[in-house]
């Protein structure tokens, strides 16, 4: 039994967050929920990633996982911009249809 | 297990997962996104723990606020297109063919495996291996900022931060493209609380803002983060009318989006001459440069969020949309 540190606690979650968002990823039938569904994914990977770089004791992280993770919120932001619109456009042309 | 600490810790985990569930499970939308919210902030909050304040700021201000404004106004915008913005609760979706059992089975199933690796992997690994902090602290005296972090995105790795700027713009450059000619969603009424609120809190977030940004040298913060809390101005102004995007501030908006990652490549080319690689900057100029470089960034990244925001170009239709007052 490995020792419990916020390390062990935090990655155990993020593993959970990122199994949570790939289930909702591939059994969601909303669009909008699939995209929330990924997004609970790239916050488990964050997840990861920060444990990966936290140190005992806590003064001193590793600054290039932290570069990494900022850099991909600001990037999933993008990606998730561009997801919504297509969204949005879909379900309009669908209403236009139905009109 | 010493530290009474670990039993927060240990809440705050329990949090979050039962949150993403919840989030996922609800059947109300609207509810899913403020859950969703809500998990994000306690995410950022267990980063903190993690002792990671920069992706905490960044998580929170992006990957939650700017995230959670975009999912609430794609939302406005179903709603409005599919007739049900009155009702109240708004009917459900109802899938047109439920996912057959089979599919859910062999769904979970993969998934159950591919957590399962990762979890033996991630037990499996050594905590606390060998990382680049060593060589970061090593070589930070000739980054011209005292922060790690901010060393790292803007001296020792910028290309990956200049291309998260061409991210972002290619991000905008498609949103217009996929909403041109896309009617808008009438604004939501909103009420004189939030007139006095936005009112309140505009000064506010911009010093906030640019506090973020200026103290990103020596402290937690930065252009991402900085930058997001200006897009909250922008998100606020749009949302409250009191500024609306013009077909005409088309050209100023251009400017806008290409101004951080214009400078910022422009810099890592003029510096790359004279034996120097691109990045390399000069050590006596480097804190000038960097602040430079974050400034222009910030006010990029802050137009182009609310830009992605408002999401269609302001072109000459009744009402039109596009960018926020640069």
């Amino acid at each position: 039994m490995p020792e419990l540190t916020p390390a062990l606690i935090y990655g155990v979650t993020g593993i959970a967050v990122f199994a949570i968002g790939l289930v909702g990823a591939l059994c969601a039938q909303d669009r909008l929920r699939r995209v929330l569904a990924l997004k609970l994914c790239s916050v488990g990977a964050g997840f990861i990633l920060v444990v990966a770089a936290w140190r005992d004791p806590p003064d001193a992280p590793d600054p290039v996982p932290h570069a990494l993770v900022i850099t991909g919120i600001v990037v999933m932001v993008s990606a998730t911009a561009v997801a919504l619109a297509l969204i949005r456009r879909l379900q309009s042309l669908e209403a236009e249809d139905d009109a | 297990m010493t530290d009474p600490v670990l039993v927060f810790d240990l809440l705050l985990a329990a949090a979050v997962v039962a949150l993403a569930v919840a989030s996922l499970s609800v059947r109300d939308l609207f509810m899913a996104i403020v859950l969703f919210i809500t998990f994000g902030l306690l995410s950022a909050l267990a980063w903190v723990r993690l002792s990671a304040p920069d992706v905490a700021l960044a998580e929170a201000a992006i990957g939650t606020g700017v995230t959670g404004a975009l999912l609430l106004k794609t939302l406005h915008h179903l709603r409005y297109v599919t007739g049900t913005l009155d009702r109240d609760p708004p009917p459900s979706v109802t899938p047109a063919t439920p996912v057959p059992a089979p599919v859910i089975w062999a769904n979970a199933a993969f998934c159950g495996l591919i957590t399962l690796g990762l979890a033996a992997a991630f037990l499996g690994a050594p905590q606390a291996g060998p990382g680049f902090d060593p060589l970061v602290a090593e070589a930070l005296p000739a980054s011209g900022v005292e922060h790690p972090v901010t060393a790292v995105l803007l001296n020792f790795r910028a290309y990956d931060t200049l291309m998260e700027g061409v991210v972002l713009l290619a991000a905008v450059i498609a949103v217009w493209q996929i909403e041109r000619g896309l009617s808008d969603a009438p604004a939501p009424a909103l009420g004189e609380i939030f007139d006095g609120f936005a009112r309140l809190t505009l000064p506010a977030i911009v010093v906030v803002g640019t506090y973020l940004l200026w103290k990103g040298a020596e402290a937690p913060g930065g252009a991402f983060q900085g930058g997001a809390v200006l897009a909250a101005v922008g998100l606020l102004l749009l949302l409250s009318r009191l500024y609306v995007p013009q077909p005409a501030h088309r050209g100023v908006a251009r400017w806008a989006f290409v101004l951080g990652t214009g400078v910022f490549a422009g810099v890592a080319l003029l510096v790359a001459g004279g034996g120097r690689v691109a990045f390399e900057y000069p050590a006596e100029h480097a804190k000038t440069l960097i602040l430079l470089i974050e400034a222009l960034v910030t006010i990029s990244i802050a137009v182009t969020l609310a830009a992605l925001f408002h999401g269609r170009e302001p072109v000459a239709l009744p009402s039109s949309g596009g960018k926020k007052d640069a």
